[in-house]
């Protein structure tokens, strides 16, 4: 069998939804052993959230839930309890890593912040994944996935930008978010990198530390380029930037209209822009001199702009997408999820692998967007059932009797 | 006390990438305390020097902002890699560093005799990453893209926008979240490399980086051949959930998940008539008439600022945020307190405002503290100071183009 990046490394998640999860999912992908604390009887919120098996709202059978927790281990524990919060530091001793969403203050009224996870532990990295931080005026304001998506700048600056890709939303309408959960997801990434630099800091220093990740700063620093335009605004740098974007300067493309759906063009560069000559069969007007070179076409791109959409118009998106990269063009046609999970560069890549799950036989799940050459990303395992390897855990890791977990579940502890 | 460090202190990285979604992965290590040297050239300037898709192009090679917020921390060398002296040169830097990071279209460093299989011979444990539009294998290896078009065939346009209208591209955020997990993968190896002695190569997709974080959606399909489509800010179950418009033009946003948050919503907008319409008397009524119920909504918040929304709800335990842009994220007091926007003396562009790091670590702290390099600026700390050139040597590579 192949080796496993993260191999041997222990990582303890007190988290639901999607940032925390999706933290230790991709990290467990690549080999960590993750043991994932779900609340007794309720468990993980996502198991409550869709999309579900055949739209049968079950706890074991929510894609959501599923996609976020492969490769774990799952229990259950009552943190709330006095003998919930002994096992969990007998956890978190074990652990290197600990990844947590708890609302700022939390954990330290429990008697588990990171002062005293690190008298146990001084060794443990802790990961703290919050709308708005450890600290701060909002630290304790409560936030959706909407809220925190924006939160962050991005929703202004697509709103911003729909003036000047034409065809798009009005700007009456209020700027919207980003697909799904794309914000949470960011998140999780952000902290997994985060969490990874400290455990190879701790490879040298031998000592762990906590981070404090902020779900909005997470999406603030995705946008940091248009983020810092107006603090910057009155450098002559960022003039010249805001004056060309009002005009609506810059490559001739954007998204477009085809007969059967959308493509998007970006074309800048020289040879770029001769590949869509080319692929529009060379008409007269692109020899017009204002479209010579670079410079002169950033100057006219809205004409240019819009004589390809009229020649997009009855093109279908593979014939556009297709013919364009073949020559050359940066085009890409705006994919739904049927087109992704049928897609032949995906299949070819192994994008999707089937996933055997006791609650709903095989699906195919999204696999990982790098392939490692040494240590692959595998699926070992299904998502937990909820307080699936309670036994695993606490009888044989941290060695209490059977006769002690019925007990435990007796008294809400697990 | 101890010397403080950041994380990745003794760790450098050969940078070969270029455009947003290489440098941006390189500059998270940076700013995380790798030692960044951008190998660029004159012969082949990184386009992000010069022009940025929408917003035009620039007077010269150091007087791009977005450079410099995607290339902060780093160093830069120049060299012309169409010369085999300046492969062997670029080699040389190989060897002494750990990490290769490079973004060009598959199979191009392999023809510069820059590819993994080359690289190795030089440094046997080198990690080593390639990021391209679409991956390195498959039908499809060979497409160019740029963030709008990775958004689109990611599948993230789709899912963007109102129901009733075209997609709302998604532009930049897109390189930058292809370039966060590229970032992720190098430490994913790097650890392994730090336990077992091993590199290795990894192969990365951004169209593939864009697709993982939209897995619900994707199992939907596969699991119920339902094609999702976009919904505007709506949830599938929450309502009131959406942006709303305030005083002055400005927006709020508001989600409510559970009925005691309606409840206590309904009490701070001063529990108007409507609130009771058995339209809205349950969550189950209230998302099936949430057009109306935004409509409700908006009567409230149309006479408030975002902010006044935001603590009149907050203070009650519902979750309202401003929907914030640029100037709004500049003036927030919570971001002021919590250091996320900094300062950078750039040589030729003055003071510039860039973004903090955005993770707080309590003992390795990350900073984004040095301008993006000046094109060439560290030519001679690293031929002469790290590569042991003479300072004649340089001038006479330079003289002869290699350097360049």
């Amino acid at each position: 069998m192949p080796a496993k990046a993260l191999q041997g490394v222990r990582v303890v998640e007190l988290a639901q939804l999607v940032a925390g999860p999706y933290c230790a999912k991709l990290l467990a992908d690549l080999g960590a052993e993750v043991v994932k604390i779900e609340e007794p009887l309720a468990g993980d919120e996502a198991r409550r959230r869709g999309p579900f098996l055949n739209d049968v709202p079950h706890p074991e059978r929510s894609g959501l839930f599923l996609y976020l927790n492969t490769n774990k281990l799952g229990v259950t524990l009552n943190i709330k309890t006095e003998t919930g919060r002994e096992i969990f530091k007998q956890l978190v001793n074990w652990a290197d890593i600990l990844i947590e969403d708890k609302p700022p203050g939390v954990m330290q009224e429990l008697g588990l912040d990171y002062e005293n996870l690190r008298a146990i532990n001084p060794r443990l990295i802790m990961t703290s994944i919050t709308p708005f931080g450890q600290t701060g005026p909002y630290r304790d304001y409560k936030a959706y996935h909407l809220n925190v998506f924006h939160a962050g700048g991005e929703p202004c600056i697509m709103h911003q930008g729909s003036a000047i890709h034409r065809g798009s939303a009005s700007t009456d309408l209020a700027p919207v978010k980003g697909p799904g959960y794309m914000g949470d997801y960011d998140s999780g990434l952000s902290a997994a990198t985060a969490t990874l630099a400290a455990f190879y800091a701790r490879g040298a220093t031998g000592s762990g530390q906590h981070i404090d990740v902020s779900k909005q700063e997470t999406a603030i620093a995705l946008d940091r380029l248009e983020n810092v335009i107006y603090p910057n605004r009155k450098k002559t740098e960022t003039q010249a930037l805001i004056r060309a974007s009002a005009q609506g300067r810059g490559m001739v493309g954007g998204l477009m209209r085809c007969k059967d759906g959308y493509v998007m063009i970006a074309a800048m560069q020289d040879s770029q822009w001769r590949g869509l000559v080319e692929l529009m069969g060379s008409p007269e007007w692109t020899k017009d001199d204002k479209f010579k070179d670079e410079l002169s076409r950033v100057l006219h791109s809205r004409e240019a702009t819009s004589r390809v959409q009229q020649w997009v118009r009855d093109k279908t998106m593979e014939e556009v997408f297709r013919g364009g990269q073949e020559k050359g063009v940066p085009l890409g046609k705006v994919n739904s999820p049927q087109d992704l999970v049928h897609s032949p560069q995906l299949r070819s890549r192994g994008f999707f692998v089937e996933i055997e799950h006791p609650e709903t036989g095989k699906i195919e799940y999204p696999a990982a967007p790098y392939k490692l050459s040494k240590t692959p990303w595998a699926v070992a395992r299904p998502a937990p059932l909820l307080g699936e390897h309670n036994e695993e855990i606490y009888c044989r890791l941290l060695s209490y009797a059977r006769q002690d977990l019925a007990l435990m579940r007796e008294n809400g502890v697990i | 006390m101890k010397m403080i460090k950041p994380a990745l202190d003794g760790v450098r990285i050969a940078d070969f990438s270029w455009a947003w979604a290489g440098p941006y992965a390189t500059m998270l290590l940076a700013v995380m305390g790798a030692e960044v040297i951008k190998i660029e050239s004159n012969q082949r300037l990184d386009h992000v020097r010069l022009r940025a898709l929408g917003f035009g192009v620039f007077r010269g090679a150091d007087r791009s902002p977005f450079f410099n917020d995607l290339n902060l921390n780093k160093l830069s060398v120049t060299l012309n890699l169409t010369q085999p002296e300046a492969v062997e040169l670029a080699k040389r830097i190989v060897s002494i560093s750990d990490i290769v990071v490079q973004n060009m279209r598959p199979g191009v460093m392999d023809r510069l005799g820059l590819g993994y299989e080359e690289l190795k011979k030089v440094k046997p444990d080198i990690v080593y990453l390639s990021s391209s539009a679409c991956g390195a294998t498959g039908p499809e290896r060979g497409y160019i893209g740029y963030a709008p078009t990775f958004a689109a065939l990611g599948g993230a346009d789709h899912l963007t926008g109102y129901p009733d209208a075209a997609p709302q591209p998604m532009a930049g955020s897109i390189d930058l979240r292809s370039a966060a997990t590229s970032a992720f993968a190098i430490l994913a190896a790097l650890c392994y490399r730090q336990r077992t002695g091993e590199g290795q190569h990894i192969d990365l997709s951004s169209q593939e980086t864009i697709s993982v974080l939209l897995g619900e959606a994707i199992m939907d399909y596969t699991m119920n051949q339902r094609n999702q489509t976009r919904k505007g800010n709506r949830d599938q179950a929450m309502a009131p959930h959406n942006c709303y418009r305030c005083r002055g033009g400005k927006w709020v946003t508001i989600a409510i998940a559970t009925e005691d948050e309606w409840q206590a919503f309904c009490s701070a907008i001063g529990a108007p008539d409507w609130t009771k319409d058995p339209r809205f008397s349950d969550a189950y009524a209230r998302h099936r008439n949430q057009d109306e119920l935004d409509k409700r909504v908006e009567e409230w918040t149309i006479n408030q600022t975002p902010y006044q929304a935001m603590r009149i709800l907050q203070k009650v335990g519902v979750a309202a945020f401003p929907s914030l842009d640029s100037q709004g994220l500049s003036s927030d007091r919570h971001l002021k307190e919590r250091g996320m926007f900094t300062e950078v003396e750039h040589p030729v562009m003055g003071r510039r405002v860039v973004i903090a790091p955005h993770w707080k670590f309590s003992h390795t702290p990350a900073s984004s503290c040095r301008h993006a390099p000046l094109l060439g600026e560290h030519n001679e700390y690293v031929f002469g100071e790290l590569l042991g050139m003479r300072l004649d040597e340089i001038t006479e590579f330079e003289e002869r183009g290699i350097i360049y």
